[in-house]
C-alpha cells in the first residue's frame, strides 16, 4: 500500500438502545462491533455480508451521520471525536460523501439536476458566484457521462442508471477523498450495472478516490475490491486482500456465503456449504460466537468464546477458533 | 399435449398517450415436470406475461393470444368462475415481496386454510392438519407454533416459505415463481431455490421461474426464455444458452456479468437503456444498442426463422442454428442442422 491512510478505523463500535415497551425490557443492539481497517487513496475496500450484519451502520458511522459508541475514527489525519447529537466540523464532512442504493429515493423530485449539484457548493463554498457554480455543475455532469441539456431536467425524467450517475456527480461536487457506496448498483439492471461500475473505476483513477464499497453481490465485489471485510451479525469475521479471501475463504461463514452465491455457469458442479437456519435476532444474541448456531463446525467451545480476529496468514485475519479445520475442508472441497 | 401452451401472447395497456404493448408475440410451451426460466431486465414484460396467464391483470390490460391453453382447456374461453378454479389451484404463483404478499391482519394458518378451503374443501380439522403438513414440508421449524404467527412475526425467508406453502397447498401442476428470491439474502436465497427444486422433483409439477439473475438461471432451470422490451428474443436449453447465445442481446448480457469479465480492464457494457413507451425504435427493438446493427435492422423488425429451434428474434443470429437445442431435445448433438440458408448468407454480410 502506498502513502498514508486517508481513513483509519480502530475498534469502531456502535450500539443502539432499544426502549422497552409494555411487554418488553429495554435492550442494547450491537449493530457494529469492533471494526478496524485502513483505507488508502485509490483503493477500494469492500464490505460484504447479509442484511442486518451492520454494513449500513458502518456506512453511517464512517460518514459521521452517527457517532461511534466507542472506538476511534481518523479521517485525513484528523481525529474525529464526536458526542451524541454533535455535528462534525465542515471540513471533515466534505471529505466523506455517500451514495445510496436507491437512486429513486435519494434525489429530490422537485429539484433540477443542476440545482441539486450546485447545492453543496452553495452551502460549503460561499465565495463562489452563481456562474462559477453552474460551470462546475456542468463540468461534473459531463464527467459522469450525462449531457449538458440534462442539467435542467428533473429526476423523474431519468432512468435508474442515469439517476445513479446524478447521485455520483452530487457526491463528487465538493471533491471528497472518500466515497462510501452503499449498494450502489444493486437496484440497477445488469446492462446498466456494468456502465456504472466502469464509471466508478474511471472516477477513482481520475480523482484518486478511496471507496468503501458496501455490497452483497460477490461477483461485483470480486471485480472491484482491493480489500474485503466479511461481516456477520455486526462484527467482521474475515478481512484481507480480496484476491486472497476469494481464492481461499477461511471462515466457515465466508465459505457458506461464497458457495451460496449463484454462479452463471450451468456446467459448474459443486458442493454447497449449507447453512442451517437464519441469522439470530439482534435482541437476543447467542452466547459465544454469533455464527455458532448455524455453523457446521461448531463445538461446545464455540458457544463459550466469542473469537477475536486473529492473523492467519499475511494480511488475512479470521475470527474463528476452528479456522485450520475450515481451511482444510475448503481445500478438500475445491480439489474435488 | 403440453401442460401450458401459449402462442402469440400480447398484452397492451391503454395509457393517456395511446396503447402501450408491454408484451408482444410471446410463445411459451411448458410440459409436465419441466423447469423453465424467463429472464430479462426490468420492463422486459416477463412478469406481465405470467400475470396475463394467471388472469391477474387489471381490466385496463388487453390480453390477446392465438392460443392460450392450460391442460387442453382454452383459458380465453373459460368463464371467470371456471378460471378462478384453475388459478391458485392447478396453476399457482408466488411473488417477489413475501412481506407484502401476505395479509398482515390474519395469521399464517388462516391464510393457508383459505386456499385449501376454496380449492379442496374438507372440514376444519383436515384443513388444519394439511396446513401443518405444508408448513413442515416447506421447512418451517415448529409448525404448530408458527401456524398461529402473523406475517410481521416472520423473517423474509420464513414469509417466502409460507407463500410457497400456500402456493403448493392445492397440489398445483404448474407453479410460477416471480422473482421469488430477489428480496432475500444469498444464503436464504440458496435455501429457497433448493426448496423449490425439491418440491418440483417430489411432486412432478412444472416450474416457471421469473428472474433477472443469470446465476439463478444457470443453477436452477433446464430451459430458458430471454425477453427484451416485451419481446421474446430467444429460447434455449440453459447449457447451450450460456455456451452459445444466439441473440446479440443475450451475448451482450452474458458478457456484462462481472464474473465473466475477469482479467479485462473494463466491463463490457451494453450502451444506452431499454426503450420505454415513448422511445421505441423502428425495426428491431434492440438495434440502438446492438453491436452488429445494420441498416436493415433499423428498418425492418425481425421475425424468428421457423427453422431455428431457438426462435431467435434477429436478422443475423449468432452461431449456427445447430448449436441451439430446444428443451425437447436430449442433447445438442441429436439435432439435425436446420435448413436456414438465409441465415448463413446473411451472417456473412454482418459488418
Amino acid at each position: 500500500m502506498s502513502g498514508d491512510a486517508v481513513l483509519s478505523a480502530r475498534h469502531l463500535t456502535r450500539h443502539y438502545q432499544v426502549k422497552g415497551g409494555t411487554f418488553s425490557k429495554p435492550a442494547t443492539v450491537k449493530a457494529l462491533n469492533e471494526a478496524s481497517f485502513e483505507l488508502y487513496p485509490g483503493q477500494t475496500l469492500a464490505v460484504v455480508g447479509e442484511s442486518g450484519c451492520g454494513k449500513s451502520t458502518l456506512a453511517r458511522v464512517l460518514t459521521m451521520i452517527e457517532p461511534p459508541t466507542s472506538g476511534e475514527l481518523t479521517i485525513g489525519g484528523h481525529h474525529v471525536s464526536l458526542k451524541e447529537g454533535q455535528r462534525p466540523p465542515a471540513e471533515l464532512r466534505r471529505e466523506v460523501q455517500i451514495i445510496f442504493q436507491n437512486p429513486y429515493g435519494s434525489l429530490n423530485p422537485r429539484k433540477t439536476v443542476a440545482t441539486m449539484l450546485e447545492e453543496p457548493l452553495r452551502l460549503n463554498r460561499r465565495e463562489m458566484s452563481a456562474t462559477e457554480r453552474r460551470e462546475k455543475a456542468l463540468e461534473m455532469i459531463a464527467k459522469v457521462g450525462l449531457r449538458p441539456e440534462h442539467a435542467d431536467r428533473y429526476p423523474h425524467m431519468f432512468s435508474g442508471g442515469q439517476r445513479q450517475r446524478i447521485a455520483i456527480a452530487r457526491a463528487l461536487m465538493l471533491n471528497p477523498r472518500i466515497l462510501v457506496l452503499d449498494e450502489p448498483v444493486s437496484a440497477l439492471d445488469l446492462s446498466i450495472q456494468a456502465q456504472v461500475l466502469n464509471l466508478l473505476a474511471d472516477l477513482q483513477d481520475e480523482f484518486g478516490l478511496a471507496y468503501v464499497f458496501i455490497s452483497h453481490d460477490l461477483s461485483v465485489v470480486r471485480r472491484i475490491a482491493d480489500d474485503v471485510i466479511v461481516m456477520y451479525f455486526g462484527q467482521p469475521v474475515e478481512t484481507g486482500p480480496a484476491e486472497e479471501v476469494f481464492t481461499t475463504p477461511r471462515h466457515p461463514y465466508t465459505q457458506a456465503l461464497f458457495s451460496a452465491t449463484p454462479v452463471a455457469d450451468p456446467n459448474r458442479q459443486r458442493e454447497r456449504v449449507k447453512l442451517k437456519g437464519e441469522p439470530p435476532s439482534p435482541l437476543s444474541p447467542p452466547p459465544g460466537c454469533p455464527f455458532a448456531p448455524r455453523c457446521h463446525l461448531a463445538t461446545d467451545e464455540c458457544t463459550q468464546i466469542d473469537p477475536p480476529l486473529e492473523t492467519v496468514v499475511d494480511g488475512v485475519e479470521v475470527a474463528c477458533i476452528h479456522v485450520d479445520q475450515a481451511t482444510a475442508q475448503h481445500a478438500v472441497a475445491e480439489a474435488r | 399435449m403440453a401442460l401450458l401452451d401459449i402462442e402469440g401472447l400480447s398484452v397492451r395497456f391503454q395509457t393517456s398517450s395511446g396503447l402501450f404493448a408491454a408484451v408482444e408475440d410471446v410463445d411459451i410451451r411448458v410440459d409436465r415436470g419441466e423447469v423453465w426460466s424467463i429472464v430479462g431486465e426490468s420492463g422486459s414484460g416477463k412478469s406481465v406475461s405470467m400475470l396475463a396467464t394467471m388472469g391477474l391483470l387489471p381490466w385496463t390490460a388487453q390480453v390477446t393470444a392465438d392460443r392460450m391453453e392450460f391442460d387442453g382447456r382454452d383459458l380465453q374461453q373459460l368463464s371467470a368462475r371456471e378460471r378462478r378454479r384453475i388459478v391458485g389451484g392447478e396453476m399457482s404463483m408466488i411473488f417477489q415481496e413475501p412481506m407484502t404478499s401476505l395479509n398482515p391482519c390474519f395469521t399464517v394458518g388462516t391464510q393457508i386454510d383459505e386456499m385449501i378451503k376454496q380449492h379442496k374443501g374438507g372440514n376444519r380439522k383436515e384443513r388444519h392438519e394439511r396446513a401443518l403438513d405444508l408448513l413442515a414440508q416447506v421447512g418451517i421449524p415448529d409448525p404448530a407454533r408458527r401456524i398461529k404467527a402473523y406475517p410481521h412475526q416472520l423473517s423474509g425467508g420464513m414469509s417466502q416459505r409460507v407463500m410457497i406453502a400456500m402456493a403448493i397447498s392445492c397440489d398445483p401442476r404448474l407453479l410460477i415463481a416471480d422473482e421469488p428470491t430477489t428480496a432475500l439474502d444469498v444464503t436464504i436465497q440458496a435455501q429457497i431455490l433448493e426448496l423449490l427444486l425439491k418440491l418440483q422433483e417430489e411432486t412432478g409439477m412444472a416450474l416457471i421461474l421469473i428472474t433477472h439473475d443469470m446465476g439463478v438461471v444457470a443453477e436452477t432451470a433446464r430451459n430458458v426464455i430471454v425477453q427484451y422490451a416485451g419481446r421474446q428474443v430467444e429460447k434455449q436449453a440453459v447449457k447451450s444458452l450460456f455456451a452459445s447465445p444466439r441473440h446479440p442481446y443475450t451475448e451482450a448480457l452474458l458478457s456484462a456479468l462481472p464474473e465473466r469479465a475477469s482479467g479485462q480492464d473494463r466491463l463490457p457494457t451494453i450502451p444506452g437503456v431499454v426503450p420505454g413507451q415513448h422511445d421505441r425504435p423502428t425495426g428491431c427493438l434492440f438495434n440502438p444498442r446492438c453491436q452488429y446493427v445494420t441498416e436493415h435492422c433499423r428498418e425492418v423488425a425481425p421475425v424468428a426463422s421457423p427453422g431455428d429451434p431457438a426462435r431467435t428474434l434477429c436478422h443475423y443470429p449468432l452461431g449456427s442454428p445447430g448449436d441451439a437445442t430446444t428443451p425437447d431435445d436430449v442433447s445438442p448433438g441429436d439435432l439435425p442442422p436446420a435448413p436456414s440458408d438465409s441465415d448463413a448468407s446473411q451472417s456473412e454480410v454482418r459488418p
